[in-house]
């Protein structure tokens, strides 16, 4: 395997790489996206409890997922660039921050609209909700300590160890509805207890969770090309590309 | 379908409001982020180019001054 994955330690062969896959991508996130918000919104049954609001499901639950299976990418990139001091992992680090800061904000804003007519109020300074408000400070921070310095060597290990760090606060968002009282729900997915949610609402549910991976997937490859070019602008290759067209 | 009327269908048995303004706004963010990223691609290119057009000038004008 690692004679497989050694060439695309280069940098030309992994933005030739980021381009192969760019396109699958974007056909699983386009279908995904129609299918699952057409779905969600129109086709799935009403909520007996809940009515017509529990639609915001459909983006609440895909978003905070991707949030931190995002981050969790964002950490294993960190621990790569550092071991093996992976010039391109440590790009990928900073490729995915932007958007999981994106998915992570949606989580929040979805859940305050969500919480506002359910709870009665916009926001509470509940276990789930601050320990999710953290994760979106992290991704802020992983990249403003990134932008910081002017040598990006030590920028980019200083963005690793953030990134690292940051993962113990991945099982406290997760955990945080059973070991603290809150006003949040249990989770919705179980592996071994489907009766949570009814089928009719799980596979609208689950193709929007596809959606929302590929689309996390989409941006962060059109980013990682970006930091890809952004770092080797001098050289022949990206020269010649941009000559082609 | 789960709705009468299209009516019916943004009104969200009341909730309306809050549906929409989740949906909206997370599209809203979903393509701000897509469309800024694309607009990098393009920016970085550009500028490439440029660079490359202007060591070719400076080439062209130090051959100039050499004959």
């Amino acid at each position: 395997m690692w004679k497989w994955l050694h060439p695309y330690a280069k940098a030309d062969r992994a933005y030739q790489l980021c381009n192969t896959l760019l396109p699958y991508f974007a056909v699983v996130t386009v279908v995904c996206m129609i299918v699952g918000w057409v779905w969600g919104l129109a086709y799935a049954p009403a909520d007996y409890q809940q009515k017509d609001s529990y639609r915001i499901i459909f983006i609440h639950v895909p978003s905070a997922i991707l949030s931190m299976g995002a981050y969790s990418s964002m950490a294993i990139a960190a621990v790569i660039a550092l071991v093996w001091q992976l010039r391109n992992a440590e790009l990928a680090v900073i490729a995915i921050a932007p958007v999981g800061a994106c998915v992570t904000a949606i989580a929040l804003i979805t859940g305050a609209a969500w919480g506002k007519p359910m709870w009665g109020a916009w926001w509470v300074w509940d276990a789930r909700l601050t320990s999710e408000l953290i994760l979106l400070f992290l991704y802020l921070g992983v990249l403003s300590l990134y932008h910081a310095f002017e040598d990006k060597k030590a920028a980019g290990r200083a963005a690793c160890i953030l990134a690292i760090v940051g993962v113990i606060n991945l099982p406290i968002i997760h955990f945080s509805v059973e070991w603290w009282n809150t006003l949040h729900q249990g989770a919705t997915i179980t592996k071994f207890d489907t009766k949570a949610i009814d089928p009719s609402m799980f596979w609208p549910l689950m193709v929007n969770i596809v959606a929302f991976a590929g689309f996390v997937g989409v941006v962060t490859l059109i980013r990682l090309k970006n930091e890809i070019l952004q770092r080797e602008k001098h050289r022949p290759w990206v020269r010649d590309m941009v000559e082609r067209g | 379908m789960q709705f009468d009327s299209f009516a019916d269908f943004i009104a969200m048995g009341g909730y309306g409001f809050y549906v929409w303004l989740s949906f909206g706004s997370c599209a809203l963010i979903l393509l701000g982020i897509l469309f800024s990223s694309l607009n990098d691609t393009k920016r970085i290119f550009s500028s490439v180019k440029q660079q490359a057009q202007r060591e070719e000038r400076i080439k062209k004008a130090k051959q100039e001054a050499g004959q």
